[in-house]
């Protein structure tokens, strides 16, 4: 088998038996990315003689010592381009410095493996609304991968890297994985950090992994995981063994199922696999409880004032003065903000600034940004009421699989599709999407736990994995 | 309850973007369907309830007031769009009087 289709685990085994040598690895990631990167469009820049010179160097001896990762365009590597997916970024900006991630899977060992297209700005759920190029799902050609980490999750299912780094914000590590069939994992805030990822809704962003397997997510968790004094909202808590318990089973768990997760708009074929793998979580001894979270019908209406009012902070950094795009000759110093920012941003994320401006704008912020925070808190509690009865929340991840790419004119209509995981952003919780065994297009499952509980988790992902 | 609208070209200005008109036209019609469907939250009764910006309490730590880590004055400058004598230059902010 080429080594372009291992396991992060299984690549390690063979590299610390010295049966290879991480270049052999790059000789089959480069074969596959060689003859369908041009179909698929997975990478925004990829430098393969960086990454040859680099895993010349790793040392094996480091948890992820010579395994291959790509990063999403939007995290921060020392010298490497991070354009966001955004012509304001693409034209001549180099990161200054590595993101805390960055430096943690340095001393991992990992070997950095090219910047991977996504939504601008991680705005999206399609990876179209990257300013840069198109993305195709490797696993469903002519549909879209899903976003706004459509390149990271396209990257690992087309065998181009074992693992990928993204972030998620409303679902934008587990959408992608759910459309691509690969797992992606979004930790609870918190849990990493976000130091170098560029700011987009701070409160909800959230570093997290996508690979082929669960045992490869907790691997990369483990690494990327704890305090970084330079994110203060990075928790001081210890991080434990996220591979100890793996594969304890679901024996004895109590698992809920939120019925405002299977409304009448789900699409038949999520729906059919999606029990069919509750059936098989309850045939393994699991306890399946019937939950509500009686405030999921508000979460989209919620995320669409709070994510919009803090991206359009976050971006006023984008000014055209430090860095990035900058409008030529400019009357005055007025016009040159409001040229460089035209000019660079793309019409989503125009929407969302102009929509966040509004609702914390004179006169709205009360009747908007103030309420939407106070149905932050009943959407928590919603989940709090929930724990009290049951270990773990499973539903859909998507309404439906994949749309065809170009499809979507209206984005009130991506928004709504965000249904099923938006809430757990907006309650900061651990939640994972698990590829599940379909004849069609690609179905993951989503799997939420208490906060910081990634390990129990991660276990129960085990156990629908390896069906 | 009225179908919300939005002064588009004036929000814009807020944000110190300068919307072509066909943006203005389509962004309008664009956001007020979302906003229309924000508008929901308004049949809620949030009476005493807290907001959330957070979901724990974040404490926030002072460091030492020390030196530390210091990016160099030259990463960050290559990075600018236009530099002169190791700084960022901006066209003229004073006008003449």
């Amino acid at each position: 088998m080429s080594l372009a289709r291992q396991s992060v685990s299984a690549l390690r085994a063979l590299l610390v038996k010295g049966e290879i040598k991480p270049s052999d690895i790059l000789d089959d990631l480069f074969a596959e990315v060689g003859s369908r990167e041009k179909d698929i469009g997975a990478f925004l820049s990829l430098d393969p003689e960086r990454i040859r010179a680099a895993a010349d160097l790793a040392d094996l001896s480091l948890p992820l010592g010579g395994i291959p990762i790509a990063f999403k365009d939007n995290i921060n590597v020392l010298g490497e381009p991070c354009t966001c997916g955004s012509r304001f970024l693409a034209e001549n900006y180099r990161s200054p410095y590595d993101a805390g991630v960055t430096r943690r899977l340095r001393d991992s060992g990992a070997v950095f493996f090219g910047r991977t297209n996504l939504d601008e700005f991680a705005m999206g759920s399609a990876t179209e609304n990257s300013a840069l190029q198109k993305t195709n799902n490797p696993a469903a050609p002519g549909h879209i991968p899903g976003g706004s980490s459509g390149g990271s999750a396209a990257a690992v299912a087309a065998s181009f890297v074992p693992a990928a780094l993204g972030s998620d914000t409303g679902g934008s590590i587990r959408q992608p994985a759910s459309h691509c069939g690969v797992v992606g994992m979004k930790p609870s805030y918190g849990r990493v950090s976000r130091y170098g990822l560029v700011a987009f809704a701070s409160s909800l962003d959230q570093i997290g992994p996508l690979t082929r397997t669960v045992e490869d997510t907790a691997l990369i968790l483990q690494c990327i995981a704890g305090h970084d004094p330079l994110d203060s909202t990075s928790l001081p808590v210890e991080v434990p063994d996220y591979s100890v318990d793996l594969k304890k089973g679901v024996e004895g768990l109590r698992i809920g199922i939120p019925r405002e997760y299977f409304a009448d708009g789900l699409d038949p074929a999520v729906r059919a696999a999606t029990e069919a793998a509750i059936r098989h979580l309850q045939e393994q001894g699991a306890e399946v409880i019937e939950i509500t979270l009686p405030h999921t019908e508000y979460a989209v209406a919620t995320y669409y004032i709070i994510a919009p009012a803090e991206a359009s902070s976050n971006l006023s950094r984008f000014d055209g003065v430090r860095y990035g795009h900058r409008a030529s000759q400019p009357a005055d110093i007025l016009s040159l903000y409001q040229r460089s920012r035209e000019e660079g941003f793309g019409p989503e994320v125009k929407r969302r600034i102009i929509l966040g401006t509004y609702v914390l704008s004179s006169g709205y912020y009360d009747a908007y940004y103030n309420k939407a925070q106070k149905v932050r808190t009943l959407i928590r509690r919603d989940f709090e009421n929930a724990f009290t009865q049951v270990d773990a929340i499973v539903s859909p991840v998507a309404p439906s699989p994949a749309r065809k790419m170009g499809e979507c004119t209206n984005p009130l209509e991506d928004y709504l599709a965000d249904v099923c995981t938006i809430p757990v952003n907006l309650a900061g919780l651990p939640a994972i999407s698990v590829p599940l065994p379909v004849a069609g297009l690609p179905i993951g499952l989503q799997i939420i736990t208490p906060h910081l509980q990634e390990a129990l988790m991660l276990r129960i992902a085990h156990a629908v994995e390896t069906r | 309850m009225s179908q919300p609208h939005m002064d588009v070209r004036r929000i814009a200005t807020l944000a110190r973007l300068e919307l072509s008109d066909e943006e203005v036209v389509s962004f309008s019609g664009q956001l007020d369907a979302i906003l229309g469907h924000i508008e929901q939250l308004s049949s809620l009764d949030v009476t005493g309830i807290e907001p959330t910006a957070y979901t724990f309490p974040i404490d926030a730590p002072m460091r030492d007031d020390t030196p530390w880590q210091s990016l160099p004055q030259s990463a960050l400058l290559d990075n600018a769009p236009d530099q002169a004598q190791l700084q960022v230059r901006v066209p003229k902010v004073v006008t003449d009087a």
